[in-house]
């Protein structure tokens, strides 16, 4: 799988889940190079959402192998009763290997941090905080070492760089308002605020653009690059909305009912037919 | 929030404050015995003031865990049990546990941590008084670590559920708990359905001189320092890192996981501590009652701290205080008049008879519940470091 020249952050391999009989992603294989910008499209009910939530953990794909930095991250096959009912392909491949189903927590603690695509802030807590309590993940002290406040410096580090994180979003002036006063679109860079707290090394957005207009779709384009500059990141997206797409991307896969319909440079998928037609369907003259 | 560096000194100062009060307020009569009777140490304003003082403990603790990380969890009266019976078979001294167990043929665990100081320290005067107090403070907290322990082990099965289903189980495992420590087997240890007494009480704190006359009353104030200590740690971990992270579930569980926080082992740390403090108010209640009993701990006893939650408002402390005093005001002094026969001049005012003062509690509650559902505090708190005027955080004692 792909030219070893490049180092991949991520590489997902035949993954495929399968939910009752339906086939959410199927077989689908795909690599992210590091500091890349990376774009998963597919049009509504693709399997985009679904195969973010197999890489995040919150689901365990029912076959297929998830490599993080060069290291498997995931690993699954069907077995028993999910193999009689399976539809996918593959199925015996990582029969013999271990099964490793890590939790979110543990992937994200491998640095893999994600925004969701309905914004789930915490909403009983102020912009500050929200940023504050992701870096509780990292911080070194035990419950009683924060109750009997031993370890002040560690604190004061925390809220530092928390604040430090947020001047650079250009969060700092809202820093005492409650996280879902905000309008939208800063609603959606304070989760990119709290998905980079986690100190990440790929940021996986899920439709960043979604709801924002023009202009805020344009200064995202720009923030996301400029993040992946600052934070040596890798960035592996989804979207919907073209204009971002295209113009941020470096590579773009294209899904569509769960698998890979197409792969390429921005300009080679703007022109791929298979493209055109899951998105605008075919036309009846044809 | 965001300054580090937080002049504490005005919370500080307010909490020895209150404490001082505390002393001043029991032992005021018997410097000026003309003072009105309510100051006695024996009138309602006592009872109800050290019964809040063991029941704020527990309505924060269920806090903490109900409002802070949103378990909502109906076990809190089951680990008071575990820390009430803890608390009195440790300290119950040797030689009255073959009076208290009488039925049993004396009791099958005959350590007690005050005789074991006596034995160290000596058993009269001053010693016997460090021997006491050391005693007494040892059971308490190991009495928070065995209600801590149960809520481990129990963690484990019971936490995976969600909302209404941990609350029957924690629920469930309370009237267990409660079934298990009435049962005649185990009477050796649990003394069965009887009480266990003899332990040292609130009273027992009191300083007295050679002829046993009381010469400076600390009952009321025994309870208000440790559950002041109590509340103070937990406020303490609120303000922390985990204490956000707690926050962080019970806003979005699935944005905290995402996040790095591990869902298991917070929830599992905030139910331990919520239990080691309801363990330890356990304790304080057997204090205070004087005996330790199953048959008190009913799942009644859950609501009635639930209540208090409620009206006091879920995720905040300062909420919690407040309405537990205004709560066991209320039922044991204010409404008590309900429940007598009332003559206005020579008129007899209808309907109040024994058992009223439940009707009116009811309706209070309901109205309460109806149109201030978010409690008297919501999910603020009291800051006392920006009060001016010093305004005691437990005001609802007057």
């Amino acid at each position: 799988m792909g030219e070893q020249a490049v180092k991949n952050a991520l590489h997902i391999e035949n993954v495929t889940m399968q939910f009752g009989g339906v086939v959410s992603v199927n077989n689908l294989t795909l690599d992210v190079p590091e500091h890349k910008i990376i774009a998963l499209i597919g049009p509504n009910g693709a399997g985009k959402t679904t195969a973010f939530n197999c890489i995040t953990g919150v689901y365990q794909p029912t076959n297929g192998l998830i490599e993080f930095m060069g290291k498997p991250m995931v690993r699954n096959f069907p077995k028993g009763k999910i193999l009689k009912n399976y539809l996918g392909e593959n199925a015996g491949k990582y029969k013999d290997l271990p099964v490793i189903a890590p939790t979110p927590d543990e992937i994200t603690f491998l640095g893999i941090a994600r925004t969701f695509q309905n914004i789930r802030l915490w909403k009983s807590m102020t912009v500050f905080e929200n940023v504050l309590t992701a870096k509780h993940m990292r911080a070194k002290q035990n419950v009683f070492s924060a109750t009997f406040r031993g370890n002040l410096s560690e604190e004061k580090r925390m809220r530092e760089e928390t604040m430090a994180l947020l001047s650079e979003q250009g969060l700092d002036e809202y820093k005492d308002e409650l996280a879902t006063s905000l309008p939208y679109g800063l609603q959606r860079r304070l989760e990119i605020a709290r998905a980079l707290a986690t100190d990440p090394k790929l940021l996986l957005l899920d439709e960043p653009a979604a709801g924002m207009n023009p202009q805020e779709t344009l200064e995202l384009a720009d923030f996301v690059r400029t993040i992946r500059e600052k934070y040596d990141l890798t960035v592996f997206l989804i979207e919907h909305h073209m204009d971002l797409v295209m113009n941020i991307s470096d590579y773009i896969y294209v899904i569509d009912f769960g698998s890979e319909i197409a792969r390429g440079l921005p300009q080679e998928i703007q022109s791929n037919e298979k493209v055109i037609e899951a998105y605008l369907g075919v036309s009846d003259e044809k | 929030m965001t300054t580090t560096k937080k002049n504490n000194l005005p919370t500080i100062l307010v909490i020895a404050g209150l404490l001082i009060f505390v002393i001043i307020l029991e032992n005021i009569r018997s410097v000026f015995p003309f003072l009105p009777q309510i100051f006695d140490p024996m009138s309602p304003l006592f009872t109800v003031l050290k019964k809040a003082a063991v029941y704020s403990l527990v309505a924060v603790s269920m806090n903490l865990l109900n409002g802070f990380t949103g378990l909502f969890s109906l076990g809190q009266a089951g680990f008071m049990l575990l820390g009430a019976y803890t608390y009195a078979i440790l300290t119950v001294p040797a030689e009255l546990k073959d009076q208290v167990y009488y039925l049993f043929g004396g009791c099958a665990f005959q350590f007690s941590f005050v005789d074991f100081f006596k034995g160290i320290f000596g058993a009269t005067g001053v010693p016997g008084a460090i021997s006491m107090v050391l005693g007494c403070l040892i059971a308490l907290i190991l009495a928070g670590c065995v209600a801590g322990f149960f809520a481990f082990l129990i963690g484990f099965p019971v936490l995976r559920l969600k909302s209404d289903y941990l609350a029957i189980a924690t629920l469930g495992f309370a009237e267990i708990l409660r079934a298990i420590f009435q049962w005649q087997r185990l009477g050796p240890i649990t003394n069965g359905a009887n009480m266990i007494k003899g332990f040292p009480t609130f009273s027992s704190f009191n300083i007295t001189d050679g002829s046993g006359r009381v010469v400076l009353q600390l009952s009321t104030f025994v309870p208000f320092l440790i559950t002041t200590v109590c509340v103070v740690i937990i406020v303490l971990l609120i303000n922390s890192s985990y204490g956000r992270a707690f926050k962080s579930i019970r806003d979005d569980e699935i944005a905290s996981e995402a996040m790095g926080i591990k869902l298991f082992s917070h929830k599992m740390l905030s139910f331990v501590i919520s239990s080691f403090f309801a363990g330890v108010g356990g304790g304080l209640f057997a204090m205070y009652v004087a005996n330790a009993q199953a048959k008190a701990f009913t799942s009644t006893m859950t609501y009635e701290i639930l209540l208090i939650v409620v009206i006091g408002g879920i995720g905040s402390v300062s909420g919690s205080i407040i309405a537990t005093f205004l709560y066991v005001a209320c039922s044991e002094w204010w409404l008590r008049f309900l429940d007598s026969e009332q003559y206005i001049g020579g008129f007899k005012v209808p309907l109040l008879r024994n058992g009223f003062r439940m009707v009116v509690f009811s309706v209070v509650i309901m109205i309460i519940v109806l149109f201030f559902s978010k409690g008297i505090m919501g999910s603020r708190e009291i800051d006392l470091n920006s009060l001016f005027v010093k305004k005691d955080k437990k005001k609802g004692q007057k």
